[in-house]
């Protein structure tokens, strides 16, 4: 158990070098300047000049790739081309907001696809399965920033009940806050979250529900199904304990892969609702060639779902014996 | 149609006049009809015949476990007395694994992968004997080394894909018995097993059942598991009883031609005949149950079968004392 995790921890080195290169490849391809931005419409193309070699982007991009690794190796994520401080003094102070949201939103996409699917296969063929496979193909096909607009539009807008945009106090402080004796903070992260963490879900949901559906569909047809009965057992047991937990063994793999979508989405529904995480952080950084901080970005997202994905794969080994680490 | 002679007043198992239907593409059709079984408590039924013949929906029937396309259409499955048709599910729940509990053909497939084995015994205590944690599975434990676990208590902690395929079937018969039901039903519970290993399952099985005093019913296609361990055989051919006898009056005169087929099919020295004989099989095979023929079902497949066989289906007629079967070209006992 212990040197598969080793073992696991250190194939992150690879992908993470992969990972710097693609990235490095894709920066290269795409047009604009940084400095050229930074210095605005005004300049001239001298102040242009002088400022790309100061910042050693006239190098060839194997020195700049060698000199990024040779930091790296420091510990060093480098600094931001437009905020002047360190890369992951930036991500350190945003990486925080963008777990929270993702966390909730997979929450929420476990628990809203789990039951709905559970519901619809148990009542396959009736009203509840029709209606639930229907938003799930809804959730499916929707877009993301179009769905955010939408839930921005009929709750915080039309009924007004929820806050459009921005975040509450940081969701584990608020609960600090609440438990010692102030529930309103708590209450006012949880109505910010909301909105952007049910945007972000509902693609997520959806995938989930399809999936639990066919998955205990199959199951409640196992002949395991048929024992529990035979043992006198109640339906609502049999359904939860045995078939369920079988049923959720195939999907659990893929609510780890859902949280690389999740990373993915956040950069959208962050931009929607001023969400002041890494998917903010992305986007200008992106709009600004800001090459160290998109670096950054990139390899924290690549190391929180690969993170991620390990977790998923000792749960797996731990819910079904079946399984073998190795 | 016939029914037994027998008394039904205070049998385990007093099944009359039962047809199972199945809802299909084909449209609705019946896979067992005219079905009566009568079981005693500490009597031994087998149920023989062919896959498809409808013994194992038969066997589901008395737990009232049918699959979703099948029901039991007409007819009435009474258990220790009580019109079990007709219950509400609840009681029905509250009646499977105290009084009457199943023995399912494949172990591997029965046994929950995730759960071990003493929890899902212990679950089944839990749920009729309301004890607690601790003492359902201390009963767990003590119910495996009634089926002669080896290592019990470390068994219980395995999950089913630990264990061989002879253990699978211990711990089967384990949750089975866990709470000491008075009717036991076991479908083909040997079939999955290694030749040696299924006589030792047989002879548990058999054995427990006189120790406890239970009523069995075996669905078996195996003729000599019936010589093992019956005291009466129910033969069915195509959803339907053909012969129907104790167990010694069924080996010494077997009356229906299907039966001597199958009598036929069992490999066995026979004093008189040489070894190198080949063994007789029935020729064709089963109809399916959607198309069966107007008069006797066997008939297609019958040596003996006259014109009246193939128009009129034969009764279940009681030929000699206590010995039945449904045949116009029966063989003279």
């Amino acid at each position: 158990m212990l040197a598969y995790v080793i073992r696991r921890l250190l194939l992150l080195i690879p992908m993470a070098v992969g990972m710097i290169v693609v990235t490095f490849g894709l920066l290269l391809l795409v047009p604009g300047d940084p400095a050229a931005v930074l210095l605005g419409p005004e300049a001239s193309p001298e102040m242009i000049a002088n400022l790309r070699r100061t910042l050693g982007l006239d190098d060839p991009w194997y020195v700049r790739l060698g000199a990024y690794f040779w930091q790296l190796l420091h510990g060093d994520l480098g600094r931001s081309i437009f905020q002047s401080a360190p890369v992951s003094e930036i991500i350190g102070g945003r990486i925080g907001a963008t777990i929270e949201l993702a966390v909730v939103a997979l929450l929420l996409a476990t628990l809203i696809g789990v039951t709905l699917g559970v519901l619809a296969a148990v009542r396959q063929g009736s009203l509840i399965d029709t209606v639930t496979m229907l938003l799930a193909q809804l959730g499916v096909s929707m877009p993301v920033y179009w769905l955010g607009l939408l839930l921005m539009l009929g709750f915080a807008v039309q009924l007004n009940w929820l806050p459009a945009i921005g975040r509450g106090a940081p969701m584990l402080d608020a609960i600090v806050a609440a438990l010692s004796g102030r529930p309103q903070v708590l209450w006012d992260s949880i109505l910010h979250i909301l909105l952007p963490a049910l945007a972000l879900a509902a693609n997520s949901a959806a995938i989930i529900s399809r999936l639990v559906r066919t998955s205990m569909l199959e199951v409640l047809r196992e002949d395991f199904v048929r024992t529990a009965y035979a043992k006198g057992l109640r339906r609502p047991r049999v359904v939860v304990r045995h078939a369920l937990r079988n049923a959720l063994l195939p999907v659990l793999s893929v609510i780890g892969l859902r949280f690389g979508a999740l990373l993915g989405g956040a950069v959208l529904v962050e931009m929607i609702f001023a969400w002041p995480g890494l998917g903010q952080l992305t986007f200008s950084a992106v709009s600004q060639r800001d090459l160290p901080l998109i670096q950054g970005i990139v390899l924290t997202f690549a190391l929180i779902f690969a993170l991620v994905n390990l977790v998923v794969d000792l749960l797996y080994a731990l819910v079904d014996p079946r399984v073998r680490l190795g | 149609m016939a029914q037994l002679a027998t008394s039904t007043v205070g049998a385990a198992i007093a099944v009359k006049d039962l047809e199972i239907r199945i809802r299909g593409d084909r449209g609705s059709y019946p896979v067992v009809a005219d079905m009566a079984l009568t079981v005693e408590r500490g009597e031994t039924l087998c149920i023989v015949g062919e896959s498809g013949c409808g013994k194992s929906m038969t066997a589901l029937s008395l737990l009232r476990l049918l699959p979703d396309a099948a029901s039991a259409s007409k007819g009435s499955i009474e258990i220790n007395g009580e019109d079990f048709l007709a219950m509400p599910e609840r009681r029905v729940e509250d009646l499977r694994g105290v009084e009457i509990a199943m023995i399912f053909q494949e172990p591997l497939t029965a046994l929950n992968p995730v759960l071990t084995i003493g929890e899902q015994i212990a679950e089944s205590v839990r749920r009729h004997k309301k004890l607690a944690h601790k003492a359902a599975m201390a009963r767990a434990i003590e119910t495996l080394q009634l089926v002669q676990m080896p290592d019990p208590a470390r068994r219980a902690k395995q999950f089913p894909h630990e264990l061989s395929g002879g253990q699978r079937q211990r711990a089967m018969i384990a949750l089975a018995l866990a709470c000491d039901p008075k009717i036991l039903v076991a479908d083909e519970p040997t079939t999955a097993l290694d030749v040696t290993v299924q006589a030792q399952i047989l002879g548990l099985i058999s054995d427990l059942q006189k120790r406890l005093g239970t009523a069995l019913v075996l669905i078996t296609h195996d003729l000599g598991v019936v010589a093992e361990v019956a005291d009466r055989v129910v033969v069915m051919y195509a959803g339907r009883r053909v012969e129907e006898a104790s167990v010694y009056d069924l080996f010494e005169h077997p009356i229906h031609p299907y039966t001597l087929g199958l009598m036929g099919a069992i490999p066995r020295p026979v004093a008189g005949r040489p070894a190198t004989e080949r063994l007789v099989d029935i020729a064709g095979t089963v109809p399916p149950p959607w198309d069966l023929p107007k008069g006797c079902a066997f008939a297609p497949r019958c040596p003996r079968a006259s014109a009246r066989c193939h128009e009129e289906r034969p009764p279940l007629e009681e030929k000699r004392p206590g010995h039945f079967a449904a045949c116009w070209e029966h063989v003279d006992a």
